[in-house]
């Protein structure tokens, strides 16, 4: 999957919580949780929701990594291209 | 024979709009199922049967607006023979608007079938109205409903997917807020508490449960610190209760009503049944089912019209703590901060630790100030052992 692919899912995943997202006012680095008022129980579902899309097992710990658009990419990116 | 009346969905409820049926007569009937549709202030609410048996009558039609208690339909027995189905065909509601469909009252059961089968465009009313308000074009919508008949969620949906803004009326929700807290601070005297938790243990043991776990098994905090008020409030019981025509009737069920926001205004508080029974991840599933349903404006009329106390939980980006205002007819609401890390003294020494504050509003007239305090003592002292909750 590309990068361009990646975001688009995390942006897709996003919009199903948050349907109201302004993603053209968002920026790469913004925390997600700040900037579309998301709450834990949202990432929770973002997270679960990319595990089961991406067939991918994301760890707790690295929850925090998804909380900004750029970082959530990166993340993912990584994660597919050296499974561990 | 039972009558399924209009339920109180609310302590402010006078009156609800029946939206749509979600049974026809001749349907099979059980406790817990839902059966009927009812707009409030709150929103639109899935109304549940608290009877058994077989619908045998609509008495009222999809639109009116009718006071609570009243007969909306009727349910006999569970067998055959209670349903009478008339054996001549009933005539087809005759229309000359191509979209337009009558509901009269009472549907018997095949006329109910019968319009369903009608070949022309079907629009439940209060979908037209809604449509109207909405001033939006019917011919665009897909129909959800029997025969592909067009329903108020129907309406709801296509405008969510045409614009991007909130489908929900704000305002009405607002209302509903408005004569529940200004009935609150003008008849309960309220007392408060504050009381500051360690709860680093709490957290440190979830971390390591929630490792162990795939993502959809994981819990979060404030289902640690629901469990924990649920379980502590069996020993409270003037804390767990409703308070009506100036008697108070602790319940012996813990319902607590989750305090959820919704997104870009607005509030809700339903209630997951029996809290206190609940295994955390069960309590974790119950909760993200009905965060989802919120958002989605989607409770049933249990949830939202018999929480026996509330939790109000910020969550981690919320401030430290919150002074809530309770909910009446209910006589307690605890309010619980976003846990910080903290400078705490610990024998002599001062550490980092990761503080929750705590709060209760308590009714006076239920309860009073030494034993809201002993009730918050318990639920820390709960907390500290979280995997016995």
């Amino acid at each position: 999957m590309t990068e361009k692919e990646l975001r688009a899912a995390i942006i897709e995943e996003i919009g199903n919580i948050a349907p109201e997202a302004d993603f053209n006012r968002l920026g790469d680095e913004e925390d997600l949780r700040d900037a579309l008022d998301l709450d834990s129980m949202d990432i929770f579902n973002l997270v679960a929701a990319l595990c089961d899309r991406l067939s991918i097992e994301i760890p707790e710990a690295d929850a925090g990594k998804l909380v900004t658009l750029g970082g959530g990419t990166a993340y993912l990116k990584a994660k597919l291209e050296r499974p561990a | 024979m039972a009558t399924f009346t209009m339920p109180s969905l609310g302590a402010d409820m006078e009156a609800g709009v029946l939206v749509e049926w979600l049974k026809q007569p001749g349907d099979k009937v059980s406790r817990g199922d839902i059966i009927a549709v009812v707009e409030t202030d709150k929103g639109a609410i899935e109304v549940e049967i608290f009877d058994e048996g077989r619908i045998t009558q609509l008495l009222v039609e999809p639109g009116s607006k009718v006071p609570v208690g009243t007969p909306l339909a009727l349910i006999g027995e569970g067998g055959r023979e209670a349903l009478t189905i008339p054996s001549v065909p009933p005539p087809m509601p005759v229309a000359t608007e191509p979209v337009a469909v009558e509901f009269r009252p009472p549907l018997e059961a095949s006329a109910a079938s019968q319009m369903v089968r009608a070949a022309r465009r079907m629009v439940s009313p209060a979908a037209r109205r809604l449509a109207q308000k909405y001033s939006m074009d019917l011919a665009a919508v897909v129909g959800s409903g029997p025969g592909e008949a067009v329903l108020t969620c129907d309406v709801e949906r296509a405008r969510e997917e045409t614009t991007p803004q909130l489908a929900r009326d704000l305002s009405a929700m607002r209302r509903a807020i408005a004569a529940a807290m200004a009935r609150s601070k003008r008849e309960i005297p309220h007392f408060y508490l504050v009381h500051s938790v360690d709860v680093s243990r709490a957290t440190s043991w979830l971390k390591t449960f929630n490792s162990a776990q795939p993502p959809r098994r994981r819990l979060l905090f404030g289902i640690l610190v629901a469990k924990a008020v649920a379980l502590a409030l069996r020993d409270f019981p003037e804390l767990n209760g409703h308070w009506d025509a100036d008697q108070y009737a602790p319940s012996k069920a813990i319902h607590l009503g989750m305090a959820i926001a919704i997104r870009g205004g607005g509030l809700v508080a339903p209630a997951i049944h029996d809290t206190d029974q609940l295994a955390l991840p069960d309590l974790m599933n119950r909760l993200s089912d009905l965060v989802a349903r919120v958002r989605r404006g989607s409770f049933r009329s249990s949830e939202v019209s018999d929480p026996t106390a509330t939790l109000s939980s910020l969550g981690e980006r919320g401030v430290e703590s919150l002074l809530p205002v309770i909910y009446p007819p209910q006589v307690a609401i605890i309010g619980a901060g976003a846990p910080q890390v903290r400078p705490w003294a610990i024998a002599g020494r001062v550490e980092a630790r990761t503080i929750l504050t705590l709060t209760l509003a308590g009714d006076h007239r239920a309860s009073d100030g030494h034993r809201g305090a002993l009730f918050l003592r318990r639920v820390a002292a709960l907390l500290e052992h979280p995997e016995a909750l």
